[in-house]
């Protein structure tokens, strides 16, 4: 199946390759500049490009290219997924999945891609069964490590991967026994310019970090299980119970994982909780225009709007912008024309805005559009939803854990038009 | 590789990844400048003794893998440890290996013999990882190694090893395929493999290397489809696109009868919408609203796949998802497939290469089913930060999901669409316009009219195209549209796009007659401007000359000459030529009259309006979801997706039995399959709930044989027989009523007796793995328990006939006395336990009452007389040793003569055997009169499994097919040994090695004579004296290898117990955990 991975950072230079059938010349990394050149934006660089005797399967992520190199029908998706799976892997075991940290953890980097495929095919991907085979490096461990001599590698043999839990380690002890829980909504809406809804919807997800000592059975049930309109779920999740019962019965892997993640049916409405007033305007004759934007909050149940930040791409004939805000920072990049607002918490007594003039190329005629205002925001303690938990039970094992759940509303793709 | 030195300089700086980490000096990091002092270098290293230098070497090495140098010439140095202690070192010596084993055959070949001892080794990892190294060097040399490595380890015990091999098999393969048929024999053992960490990566190989072979599907297709839940997510996705292709060969199609469904479609459709759970059986109920009308019934099988995939829709894989998708989109009848809308959209949240490939997924189906998307319009709606391709895409679905009805709310967004500031969309955009203006006439106007109001936007590729798109449009209705024509003529002066010039200009010499003032006017200009224009603006001028003088000869035509003889002179061929070819159609001259005559036919013809259409259109061909659908261009290795048949091919192929009997096991193996579904569905809250899958289907079919040989009136004991189904199956599904009913009456035909052989042979189809894992134990279980239970019946039904008339009639009435199963929650197949749960309850139940005191093993049935043509069989496990064999399980067989005629020549023949199992026939019996009854002693080896020994038992007439699987506990023979012996030997036998439960005993047995009496009886233990009075220990041995069992029962006060098993086999010890406490807890 896949053939071969490259890794391409964003400056064109191919910084680790890996094989897992006979070597792949990575002259075929050219067929991949080609595409790049042509696309002019990272992101618009075409997922599959097929080659005279290839097909090149890339993801683009942490400003990395990661292109798998395969030589017959596969569905795509397959690849694609499993490259995502890489790059949260490699995410998972250093942090951060940046060229440097790669180059750092070469050798990490290369057994783990080693144990992920055989011959192409996956093999193990569960970030448990993984870790117990190759360990993580951690401060720590180096220190030891050099002073010992030990090693990364595992010395126990990966019963994780002859288990019918393989997401789960065996053997899992803690002192403290943890399991938290977020549910954490966006809010991907479209606003148009008089303010009106176009569309709105609300996804959801269900982070959890579970800490907890032995093989313990985990039994999550909601107030209102009815708002969940489409789930998919981790496959720890037992889809039969949630089928009959709308319980969510699982044997949770160690650590961090996402339990769930769901839609909030399209019959409830959407509560919006924040308004945009914005008037900005060019005028044909000056090269000066206007803009001003105020940002409020609307149905937000009783909670305060955090972490507000706006952004706007400008059209191409602004160069430059004079702006005063009335709280937070803004930004204006004459180069990529982006202008971006740090809010902070918006105040409901005292609204912040965002007002100036735009300096426009003299002579060229006015943008026929306006930009369009792309807002992030966070309310804590609130699913906007109003998803509620109603209790965590365990079983199979006899201490008491220490449970906690975390609501939080973020925006997701929120865009107003003006 | 071909790295450039400049790249390593460059990189010299962090080169050297592990260094300033493992406190190595830094200067080293120079080294890579120069090539030989760092080979001489690393291969010092290497040749020391201490395993952490060797480590930093090896280290050094595959970071310079990792950046595609060529590190080739250490090989020598690199493969002299390969076996090495440390095991960092080891494994990446191995990836160093695999890597240049190709280029240094010679020397790859030293390491080889490390591999094979590794291949023995007793730990099932280090087998699987030799299996893995060995399997994946690409050295011709070592095929037939290979290929002898790899059929060994199909048949090993272990699943992981196993599937290494699956694995293992398309190295082989693309190494040499001559090797092909012998790989297909293991491809075709290990399909029959019953555990999921199989399954995908079989059918993997499977694909890889004989996707034609769909024959070897037949037989392992029900299986397939009841693991598919529990196989992990890569091997769903194949699993499932391999079944689409296998269904799109065997059953028929469900849309033949389409206009026909039709007018229910709808109703399906929306109700499915409404309530998910029912979704399955909508299409059942539109079904059974039209039998009369509807000859189409969906193959059992064929609801099979589509009901076992659907859950698989909210997998968090989009992968997975997708492949459902399409199994639906290909397989089922058109009122279901509407139910992945939701989950394709869903995927629409994912990052963008999957939206990408989903969206393209999309367009397609789009086309073909355009209600199923339609509820999800506003989730295609585009956002100004898509990039572009994903813009374009949504476009290309938004465009195909527009009608009559919500064609406002498209075009509005269109409009925002345009004034974007991405060029390239707002073209597209552009085209979607026109398309749609196409596809709905409603809206032609109004299109039109916003094209037009286009036409004065600034920007000239908006113009440009919307030229292009007004022109396809116009030409579907010149007639009306004359000021259309003349605003563009007047765009000439300003637009310098050529394309739209181009458009311009055809038009107007297309339908100069609409504006006749103008024309002429237009090529008056054009003709001043000609040298300075594009060549396909030339075309067209000539093209409006040459209709222009056709038409209106006598304002144009000089004009027009002067337009050809420009164009005689151009630098370009082709408007010479077509200058040339113009003045000779046109003008009239003295010898060309023919043609000339005919000019006008030429140019003026009525050219049929052009069709805007998707470029999505008859790209389903392809199967959805594939690289070759994607590309719209068939990839290497594609499978194409076979068109349904005409005839459905015989469904009896997928029975796991002889043919003879396929009408009844079919019926008896659907029965069993859908259970499930529905009982879990409806949820398993209680008992009786659960209880109705598949025991029941076993203790009914059951029943009948019992009934019929205890009491001889087999058709009354039937009919209740029947009763008893149809209440079941109007409880879990009524909507199947109607294809039950015409099932039954084939099923009537049917002798009785052969329900009996056809459950024997469900259960070892039912169960869904072989012998290791714990999650195969569970449902080895399943299988096990029914089994025993139906053998013990006869003598029960002796001693205790009100006990049987209950249980076997009344059981869904019947509710056990515990209802909680003592079930350890903790290591459970997700989807399996929830199955399982019921199961093993009621049975059990009733184990310990028919268990006989004495031996602690009843008689089981082998072979019922009817089935037999008056030949019974029985046997039981005796717990003696088998004199030929220490290591065979004896069995004694006990063969009764009911019919009137003797039999002769009673022999076993050609045992079909599970590896490793070996029988050790009984002497032939010359003949058994009519009335008499004998008894033989055979021997069989289970190699410590508890899978089933299949043999035939032939008379001089008759061939039958039996089976005899034995209870974990028979595998084993009491070992006596002293208090200390024990806690020595289970102390070697910890970890892993040991299993342990708690149970509540249950007050009918604390007391001591009962606990071991149970305990016994269930396995064939020998007691060890203990110390304290409420330890029970136990210790054997399994009969094949050997290997130690021990048990020990720690009760404590008030009932409550704890059961340890300390054996090396750990299956054999999971297992008779379970046996255990299910003969003690009820």
């Amino acid at each position: 199946m896949i053939h071969s991975l490259f890794l391409i950072n964003s400056s064109g230079d191919i910084f680790l390759e890996k094989h897992w059938k006979s070597v792949v010349s990575r002259s075929v990394c050219d067929y991949f500049f080609e595409a790049q050149e042509r696309a002019t934006e990272a992101e618009n660089v075409p997922p599959v490009i097929p080659t005279p005797h290839h097909y090149l399967l890339s993801v683009y992520r942490h400003k990395i290219f990661f292109v798998a190199v395969i030589q017959t029908e596969v569905p795509p998706l397959f690849v694609i997924e499993f490259l995502h799976r890489v790059v949260d892997t490699f995410q998972d075991y250093f942090g951060v999945c940046s060229e440097p940290v790669i180059k750092d953890n070469v050798v990490v980097v290369y057994e783990v891609l080693e144990e992920m495929l055989d011959n192409g095919f996956p093999l193990a991907t569960e970030s448990n069964i993984l870790k117990e085979l190759i360990k993580p490096p951690t401060i720590l461990r180096t220190v030891v490590n050099t002073i010992t001599g030990s090693t990364n590698v595992g010395d126990q043999l990966p019963t994780g991967q002859l288990s019918v839990v393989p997401w789960r380690r065996t053997g899992v002890k803690y002192t403290n026994n943890e399991a938290y829980f977020d549910v954490i909504e966006e809010i991907d809406a479209i606003i148009d310019k008089s303010g009106s809804t176009i569309t709105a919807e609300i996804q959801g997800v269900i982070d959890s970090c579970v800490k907890l000592t032995g093989m313990p059975d985990l039994t999550l049930s909601f107030m209102n299980p009815r708002l969940l309109d489409d789930v998919s779920f981790h496959p720890c999740v037992r889809f039969k119970r949630w089928e009959s019962e709308r319980i969510l019965s699982f044997i949770p892997p160690d650590g961090n994982f996402r339990l769930l993640s769901y839609h909030v049916s399209a019959q409830n409405l959407v509560a919006i909780p924040v308004y945009v007033k914005h008037n900005i305007s060019f005028r044909d004759s000056s090269s000066l225009g206007r803009f001003e934007i105020t940002v409020g909050p609307k149905q937000t149940m009783g909670k305060t709007i955090e972490g507000v930040t706006v952004t706007s791409q400008m059209p191409k004939g602004v160069l430059n912008m004079s702006l005063t805000p009335s709280q937070g920072t803004h930004t204006f990049d004459p180069v990529t024309k982006m202008l971006s607002w740090d809010v902070g918490k918006i105040n409901p007594q005292k609204l912040p805005s965002l007002k100036g003039t735009m300096s426009l190329q003299a002579g060229a005629s006015k943008p026929d559009e306006n930009p369009t205002i792309n807002l992030q925001f966070k309310i804590q303690q609130l699913a906007i939803s109003g998803l509620k938990v109603n209790r965590l039970d365990m079983y199979g094992e006899k201490y008491k854990p220490f449970k906690g759940i975390k609501y939080m509303t973020k925006a997701g793709k929120f865009q107003v038009r003006t | 590789m071909s790295a450039a030195p400049a790249y390593s300089e460059d990189k010299g700086g962090s080169a050297g990844p592990g260094e300033p980490e493992y406190g190595h000096d830094p200067a080293s990091g120079g080294i890579f400048s120069s090539d030989y002092k760092r080979h001489d270098d690393l291969k010092e290293m290497l040749d020391t003794n201490k395993d952490s230098l060797k480590l930093e070497a090896m280290k050094r090495i595959v970071a310079m893998i990792a950046r595609g140098k060529n590190a080739s010439d250490l090989f020598p140095a690199v493969v002299k440890n390969v076996a090495c202690k440390n095991i960092e070192v080891k494994k990446l010596v191995y990836v160093y290996l695999v890597r240049y084993a190709e280029e240094q055959q010679d020397l790859a070949l030293l390491s080889i013999s490390t591999f094979q001892r590794g291949l023995k080794d007793p730990n099932q990892l280090i087998r699987a990882s030799a299996l893995r190294v060995l399997s994946s060097i690409r050295v011709p040399i070592i095929v037939p190694i290979m290929m002898l490595a790899i059929k060994e380890a199909a048949s090993d015990m272990s699943p992981y090893v196993r599937k290494t091999a699956a694995h293992a098999i398309p190295k082989l393969y693309s190494l040499d395929s001559d090797q092909k048929d012998q790989l297909i024999e293991v491809i075709e053992k290990l399909l029959a493999d019953k555990t999921t960490l199989v399954a995908g990566s079989v059918v993997m190989a499977f694909e890889e290397v004989c996707p034609e072979r769909i024959d070897l599907i037949h037989k392992n297709y029900r299986k397939l489809c009841n693991l598919l839940i529990d196989v992990e997510e890569w091997g769903q996705v194949v699993i499932i696109s391999m079944l689409t292709r296998y269904a799109r060969t065997q059953f028929l199609s469900p849309t033949q009868n389409e206009s026909l469904l039709e007018e229910n479609a709808e109703k399906a459709f929306y109700g499915s919408e409404e309530d998910e759970a029912k979704g399955a059986g909508s299409e059942e109920t539109a079904a059974a609203a039209l039998p009369a009308r509807k000859p189409y019934v969906m193959d059992p099988d064929h609801r099979l796949l589509l009901r076992n995939t659907k859950p698989l829709l909210q997998s968090r894989s989009a992968a997975v998802v997708m492949a459902v998708a399409q199994l639906y989109f290909h397989l089922a009848p058109k009122a279901e497939v509407g139910v992945i809308a939701k989950a394709l959209v869903r995927l629409l949240r994912s990052h963008s290469e999957v939206q990408y490939v989903v969206l393209q997924n999309v367009a397609t189906m789009s086309i073909k089913r355009r209600g199923m998307f339609e509820p999800y319009l506003k989730s295609f709606y585009i956002r100004s930060t898509d990039p572009t391709q994903i813009k374009i895409l949504k476009l290309e679905v938004l465009t195909n999901l527009a009608n009559e009805t919500n064609i406002p709310t498209v075009l509005r967004e269109f409009q925002t669409y345009i004034r974007s500031m991405d060029k390239d969309f707002v073209a597209a955009t552009i085209q979607a316009i026109g398309r749609c203006a196409t596809n709905i006439g409603r809206v032609r106007d109004t299109c039109l009219n916003g094209l037009v109001q286009l036409l004065s936007n600034r920007d000239e590729l908006v113009v440009a195209e919307s030229v292009v798109v007004i022109k396809k449009l116009l030409q579907m209705q010149p007639a009306q549209h004359g000021e259309i024509i003349k605003h563009l003529a007047k765009l000439t002066d300003n637009i310098q796009v050529p394309m739209a010039r181009a458009s311009i200009l055809w038009l107007i010499g297309e339908y100069c007659e609409h504006v006749p003032r103008i024309a002429p006017d237009v090529l008056r200009k054009m003709a001043k401007s000609f040298t300075a224009e594009e060549d396909i603006v030339k075309l067209q001028v000539i093209n409006l000359a040459a209709k222009l003088y056709l038409t209106n000869s006598k304002q144009t035509k000089l004009l027009t000459q002067y337009v050809l003889s420009l164009a005689k002179y151009d630098q370009n061929y082709d408007i010479r030529d077509r200058a040339r070819f113009t003045r000779q159609l046109i003008v009239p001259s003295e010898q060309g009259g023919a043609l000339s005559r005919h000019a006008k036919k030429l140019f003026l013809a009525p050219k049929p309006a052009p069709v805007l259409e998707s470029s999505f259109k008859d790209r389903d061909h392809f199967q959805l979801g594939s690289l070759s659908h994607l590309l719209n261009a068939k990839a290497t290795g594609y499978q194409e997706l076979p068109d349904w048949p005409e005839e459905a091919p015989d469904p009896s192929v997928r029975n796991v039995e002889v043919p003879e009997w396929t009408k009844c096991s079919n019926r008896e193996k659907r029965k069993e399959k859908e259970k499930p579904f529905y009982s879990d569905s409806e949820g398993e809250s209680g008992p009786t709930e659960s209880a109705d899958s598949d025991p029941e289907s076993e203790s009914e079919s059951d029943s009948k044989s019992s009934s019929e040989s205890g009491s001889g009136e087999s058709s009354s004991e039937s009919d209740n027989e029947d009763q008893d189904e149809d209440e079941e199956k109007g409880r879990g599904s009524e909507s199947e009523q109607s294809e039950e009913d015409d099932k039954r009456k084939t099923k009537k035909k049917v002798p009785e007796g052969k329900g009996e052989a056809s459950s024997s042979d469900e259960g070892s189809d039912s169960s869904s793995s072989s012998s290791e894992s714990e999650m195969t134990s569970e449902s080895e279980e399943e299988q096990l328990e029914p089994a025993s239970w139906r053998r013990k019946t006869p003598p029960s039904s002796k001693s205790a006939p009100a006990t049987k008339e209950i249980s076997l009639l009344d059981l869904e009435d019947f509710t056990p006395p515990s209802v909680q199963p003592v079930s350890p929650p903790a290591i459970v197949s997700t989807s399996l336990a929830a199955d399982l749960e019921g199961l093993t309850l009621t049975d059990s139940t009733l184990v310990p009452s028919l268990l006989s005191p004495v031996s602690g093993i009843g008689r089981q049935e082998l072979l019922h007389r009817v089935a037999g043509e008056g030949l019974a069989v029985d046997y039981t496990f005796s717990r003696q040793p088998f004199s030929g064999d220490p290591h065979m399980v004896s069995v004694h067989i006990h063969f009764s003569n009911s019919s009137d005629t003797p039999i002769k020549g009673l022999h076993v023949g050609t045992p079909k055997l599970p590896a490793g199992i070996s029988i050790q026939e009984f002497p032939e019996i010359e003949s058994l009169a009519p009335g008499e009854s004998a008894t033989a002693v055979m021997g069989i080896n289970f190699c410590d499994s508890t899978q089933a020994a299949n043999f035939q038992l032939c008379t001089q007439t008759r061939q039958f097919y039996v089976s005899i699987q034995p209870p974990v506990g028979e595998l084993m023979a009491p070992v006596f040994m002293s208090e200390n012996e024990f806690k020595k030997e289970q102390g070697k036998l910890m970890g892993m090695n040991e299993i342990t439960e708690k149970l509540m005993l249950p007050d009918t047995c604390r007391s001591d004579h009962i606990v071991v009496q149970k305990v016994t009886a269930t396995a064939n233990l020998g007691r060890v004296p203990c110390g304290t009075s409420d330890e029970y220990r136990f210790a054997g041995r399994t009969l094949t290898g050997g290997s130690l069992v021990l048990l020990t029962l720690d009760a404590r006060p008030a009932g409550a117990a704890q059961l340890t098993v300390n054996s090396e086999k750990m299956v054999i010890g999971t297992m008779l955990v379970k046996d255990v406490i299910q003969a003690l807890t009820q």
